[in-house]
């Protein structure tokens, strides 16, 4: 879909989580890059924004309050961002294991590139070698998901330094520091391969951002 | 009346907090129409209503953690609301067992599918090894609790829970391994407050006091309390708190903590501060403090020992070039601990250090730290004797494999051929990593630091 701004994005995923509920729609997995944002969860504190409000909007940031899970995260150029809309009862109703699955689908994803990624005991995400390269915020309504994962690509980290991101003192990576050469297009790939291996899904051919909300 | 419960939002979650009411008491609700929102680890959800009438009461107020299935409100048919909440009904009784109309709930039968590829990281815990039929009877249990009982071999319907609300704890699972009986064992139904500390475990060592958070009883995973016994307030802890248990107790479980103490003879350097002192806040602006005299012969024994500047990756010790040294610093009136880290510590003389250490304390207080001053640290320091403590046993702060901590600089008669002199002491206590690091080596270590500050030669 290209680079939306994050406030469209959230206006666009609410429309597909009510097609969805409705059943009108399919499961649904997007893909979108944000220009610079940092993203409040419901849970998240201003204290975990380390720059004033003059800084970020110097900066060309912007800040907005979101509805998914999670504290402060960015959002940026270099990330691809990925939200599913998919209705769990129809896989499990269970948000730990729909979590789970997500880290899966991205650490076979990445593997793919000869990353080894892995799990952090009780922190949510991706991590490769100590850093969090990819970061996990979900909305549930009827057990339809929103928002979903940013894996960090070849983003300018430097702009996390405006936050503690997820509250953690971790400190943050990105896969091109850790060799992976692949374009955008060839890990977006990866990704709905390994997403359609661990939800069990056959691929539609995707489609342009048009022609799904036609 | 129906009863709003909090609902149940996969297997490994025991507990979720309520974020927001989307209905008021008094509000007309329709069966399936959003009524409140909660919070479980990254994930918000709307919880629809589970019945049509009227809210009645809020039993569970926005902004408070409880386990699943504590009841959280109550629907009814409309007429006069409850506006008063009797304090013996916000104390939810121990959760019943889920609904058995919770049977779609689809049990996990099978590890997710994997890819063919071979992943760095193990699957997912198998958790279709534990049956339902344990979990519907035995209440939440925790992720741990499962994964102990699995490897243990101990089959929970056979383990008496001690935990809140008759909850299988950790302890549980061990003791019943031993074949010991419960120490602890209210009736499963206890209606009495659980107000209870956690059945004492191993007594923890004195906590330092920059570490208050390791004297925590390994119940970490236990929710937030049902049952607020009288005369007591119930606060939630902040974001920064939690994280600090986490990580104290997280240390503790992780490395095998020492601490060996030696007494170092700070006269010299007592001297030259006291000399140095009044020059020192004229030019620079900032007072002299013992600190960084000790950062500086810190910084020398580490050169000398690498090993104690190192961290344990699995079966890999990594030895880390840099010498980055993190400083505790309370934050004021103990509202937590943050640990800022001065990098390429050795390339600095003692104004450059002193400097730094200010710097980096103020902004910790004034939350004015970037990310990456608060990571990387390769050992850490930390300074009890500015808060009067002769000498503590400070947490290693993960993944290092040492701390240094500081006890106040006392003036005290000592005996030097076999006559009595005052001298300026101070006790010097390193925790270290057995596992990596053994007593003689930190001994060693110690007397590096011991040796550089008896006999300070640098100039200030």
């Amino acid at each position: 879909m290209g680079r939306v701004p994050y406030r469209e994005s959230v206006r666009l995923q609410k429309d597909l989580v009510e097609r969805r509920k409705a059943n009108a729609i399919p499961d649904q997995l997007l893909f979108v890059e944000h220009p610079h944002v940092i993203t409040l969860g419901r849970n998240a504190r201003e204290a975990n924004i380390l720059a004033t409000p003059a800084v970020l909007s110097r900066a060309g940031v912007d800040v907005v309050e979101t509805d998914r899970g999670g504290d402060v995260t960015y959002h940026g150029p270099g990330q691809i961002v990925g939200y599913p809309i998919l209705d769990l009862k129809a896989w499990k109703r269970d948000v730990g294991a729909y979590l789970r699955a997500i880290e899966q689908v991205l650490i076979d994803a990445l593997a793919d590139f000869g990353i080894a990624a892995g799990r952090e005991q009780g922190m949510t995400g991706v991590w490769v070698q100590g850093r969090k390269v990819a970061a996990i915020g979900v909305h549930l309504s009827r057990w339809v998901t929103s928002h979903g994962f940013a894996l960090n690509v070849d983003t300018d980290l430097d702009y996390f330094r405006y936050i503690v991101p997820c509250g953690l003192t971790r400190p943050v990576g990105a896969i091109r520091e850790f060799g992976c050469e692949a374009g955008y297009g060839n890990i977006q790939a990866a990704i709905v391969a390994r997403f359609a291996e661990v939800f069990d899904f056959n691929i539609v051919k995707p489609q342009t951002l048009r022609e799904r909300i036609a | 009346m129906t009863d709003v419960v909090m609902p149940q939002m996969g297997e490994s979650i025991v507990e979720g907090t309520l974020t927001k009411w989307l209905k008021q008491p008094g509000d007309h609700v329709e069966r399936d129409e959003p009524l409140f929102e909660i919070s479980t680890d990254k994930v918000d959800s709307e919880i629809p209503a589970p019945a049509t009438g009227v809210l009645k009461e809020i039993l569970i107020q926005e902004g408070t953690t409880v386990a699943i299935n504590t009841v959280v409100g109550r629907i009814g048919e409309g007429g006069e609301v409850v506006t008063e909440i009797p304090a013996t009904l916000s104390v939810a009784a121990p959760p019943p067992p889920p609904a058995p109309a919770d049977a779609q709930v689809t049990p996990v039968v099978a590890p997710l599918p994997m890819a063919a590829t071979a992943s760095a990281e193990p699957p997912p815990p198998p958790e279709a090894t534990v049956p339902l039929a344990a979990a519907t009877d035995l209440g939440p249990l925790s992720p741990l609790v499962r994964r102990m009982a699995r490897e243990l071999s101990v089959d929970l319907s056979q383990v008496q829970g001690t935990g809140a609300g008759g909850r299988i704890t950790k302890q549980d699972v061990e003791r019943h391994a031993a074949g010991a009986p419960p120490t602890a064992a209210p009736p499963p139904a206890a209606q009495a407050p659980v107000a209870a500390p956690a059945p004492a475990a191993v007594a923890p060592p004195p906590p330092a006091p920059s570490a208050p958070a390791a004297a925590k009883p390994a119940a970490s995973v236990a929710p937030v309390p049902r049952t607020a016994p009288p005369n007591t307030r119930v606060e939630a802890m902040s974001t920064m708190r939690q994280k600090i248990a986490e990580h104290m107790v997280f240390s503790k479980r992780t490395s095998a903590h020492v601490t060996t103490v030696h007494k170092v003879d700070m006269t010299k350097v007592a001297k030259l501060r006291e000399k140095a002192k009044g020059a020192f806040q004229e030019r620079y602006g900032f007072s002299l403090t013992y600190l960084p005299f000790v950062l500086r012969a810190t910084c020398d024994a580490l050169r000398a020992f690498p090993i104690v500047n190192a961290s344990i990756d699995g079966t890999n010790v990594l030895y880390h070039h840099d010498i980055k040294l993190g400083i505790a610093v309370a934050l004021d009136g103990g509202n937590g601990l943050i640990v800022p880290v001065i990098k390429n510590a050795d390339e600095r003389n003692i104004v450059g250090i002193q400097r730094a250490v200010v710097d980096l304390a103020g902004r910790a207080r004034s939350k004015q730290l970037k990310p990456d001053e608060v990571q990387g640290g390769t050992f850490s320091i930390t300074n009890f004797g500015s808060f009067g403590s002769v000498f503590a046993t400070p947490v290693i702060n993960q993944p290092q494999v040492a701390i240094l901590g500081i006890g106040s600089v006392e003036k005290t008669p000592v005996v030097i051929d076999d006559a009595i002199a005052i001298r300026s002491i101070a006790y010097l206590a390193l925790t270290f990593d057995h596992r990596l690091i053994d007593g003689a080596l930190a001994d060693q270590f110690c007397q590096k630091i011991k040796s550089v500050l008896e006999n300070w030669s640098e100039p200030v």
